[in-house]
């Protein structure tokens, strides 16, 4: 039981019975921010990591790509989607461009710092034996710099997936739409509702992805 | 023009309020947990998952509690500015190269002037980046204090988006992400001019 000044006392089992009669929307809702995020990150991964990769020779180029990314990161989350509702209308789609665009500092940083970490003896090591600049990248430097890149991931995903809870704020559905309900009628069943999957998948996705962190670090180099 | 800078200097001071209560209470804990890793661990891991909780979650769930209005907004922003604030005072007190704390107390430093003279000038640049990060959140997160009825540019964004007016949208958008970038950049060359020149580290390094 929970103690509530505005609305009396809340018990557990009343929440229960709640999302038991309103399952379907709780999944739609949780389908669809899962939908927001994934999407994001996806093509979040697809622009900034071949980025990244391509800036690691470039460094005054990288430096401005890094600021640049910085400063779309500083926006503010319901700012932004209001520069872009004139530009892009309401729903899932700015929701989507919003959530991609904040995805690329942490890829493209970590992706960039990675790869140009990699200690230079290996590369040295890989060039006295022969390879290429392609075959330098995808058999020395990816592998090393692979958890870093996935650490980059691991902290987009995180970000993106508290941070899709706006897309309800421009009908871009999510587990937003249910928080904002539940404020609007002071209903903490709502609220939950949409505060708990939500907070979860955060918490699941920074999990998971710190456990794929683990697997990719080449033994050699776990600390 | 005149109400959007009354919105601004609110917003601007809310999100401060926030940041600063976060620094009263997360810089003395942060220097308490240095003593003891257990708890260290353990205090990290909670501010961690305040965190994660996604803001405008965490920000219903305390209005239900606190009401409505620029209180519940501001603790809000205590809550989520004490990861960054804890993480970096902790990390950056830490962090500091063992030999100088040896010379401090080599030289007679008490617990106390150890830290007042040695560890948290060093630390403090890093501390600066903590509050850099948790400003800028701050203003992120005050956006949606308009929900709960808090002030700030939140107000004719979120009414602009309901009536459709994008001269009102933009009338609080452009603000909001001005006074963002202003500050992040404002505190960033704060930090850099703070930091001893032996110990720069390369901006890609620290943020």
């Amino acid at each position: 039981m929970l103690w509530l000044p505005q609305s009396g006392v809340m018990r557990v089992s009343d929440f229960l019975k709640f999302m038991q009669m309103n399952l379907d929307s709780a999944v739609l809702a949780t389908g669809q921010h899962l939908y927001l995020s994934f999407g994001s990150i996806l093509l979040g991964m697809m622009i900034a990591i071949p980025l990244g990769i391509w800036l690691t020779d470039k460094e005054k180029l990288a430096e401005k790509f890094l600021a640049a990314t910085a400063i779309i990161q500083t926006v503010p989350g319901l700012a932004f989607l209001g520069l872009f509702l004139p530009i892009m209308g309401i729903g899932v789609l700015p929701s989507m461009t919003v959530l991609f665009l904040y995805s690329l500092l942490p890829i493209l940083r970590n992706t960039y710092t990675g790869i140009k970490g990699v200690s230079p003896a290996l590369v040295e090591a890989g060039k006295g034996m022969g390879m290429n600049p392609f075959q330098l990248l995808v058999m020395v430097k990816l592998p090393i710099a692979f958890p870093v890149i996935i650490a980059g991931v691991r902290i987009a995903s995180v970000y993106i997936v508290s941070w899709a809870t706006l897309a309800a704020f421009i009908g871009g559905g999510g587990l937003g739409d249910p928080i904002l309900t539940g404020i609007q009628t002071a209903d903490i069943n709502f609220i939950l509702m949409g505060a708990i999957p939500a907070a979860l998948l955060a918490l699941f996705a920074g999990w998971f992805l710190g456990m794929i962190e683990k697997m990719v670090t080449p033994r050699g180099l776990r600390g | 023009m005149d109400g959007i800078l009354m919105l601004t200097a609110e917003h601007l001071v809310l999100s401060a309020i926030g940041v600063g209560l976060a620094l009263l209470v997360g810089i003395p804990l942060a220097i308490l947990i240095t003593r003891n890793q257990t708890i260290a661990g353990f205090t990290m891991a909670v501010t961690d998952v305040l965190q994660t909780i996604p803001s405008m979650a965490l920000l219903a769930a305390l209005m239900l509690y606190l009401g409505l209005g620029n209180t519940t907004l501001v603790v809000t922003l205590m809550l989520y500015s004490l990861l960054p604030i804890v993480r970096n005072t902790y990390t950056g007190i830490t962090g500091i190269d063992k030999g100088l704390l040896e010379a401090g107390e080599g030289m007679g430093m008490t617990r106390w002037q150890l830290l007042r003279m040695v560890q948290i000038p060093i630390a403090f640049p890093v501390i600066l980046a903590g509050i850099r990060v948790a400003m800028v959140t701050a203003i992120g997160i005050a956006t949606i204090g308009v929900l709960i009825g808090a002030g700030g540019l939140g107000a004719p964004i979120w009414r602009g988006m309901q009536i459709m007016d994008n001269a009102m949208i933009l009338s609080g958008a452009i603000p909001a992400a001005l006074i963002a970038i202003a500050c992040d950049i404002g505190l960033n060359r704060l930090e850099n001019a703070v930091t001893p020149r032996g110990l720069k580290v390369s901006s890609l390094a620290r943020s």
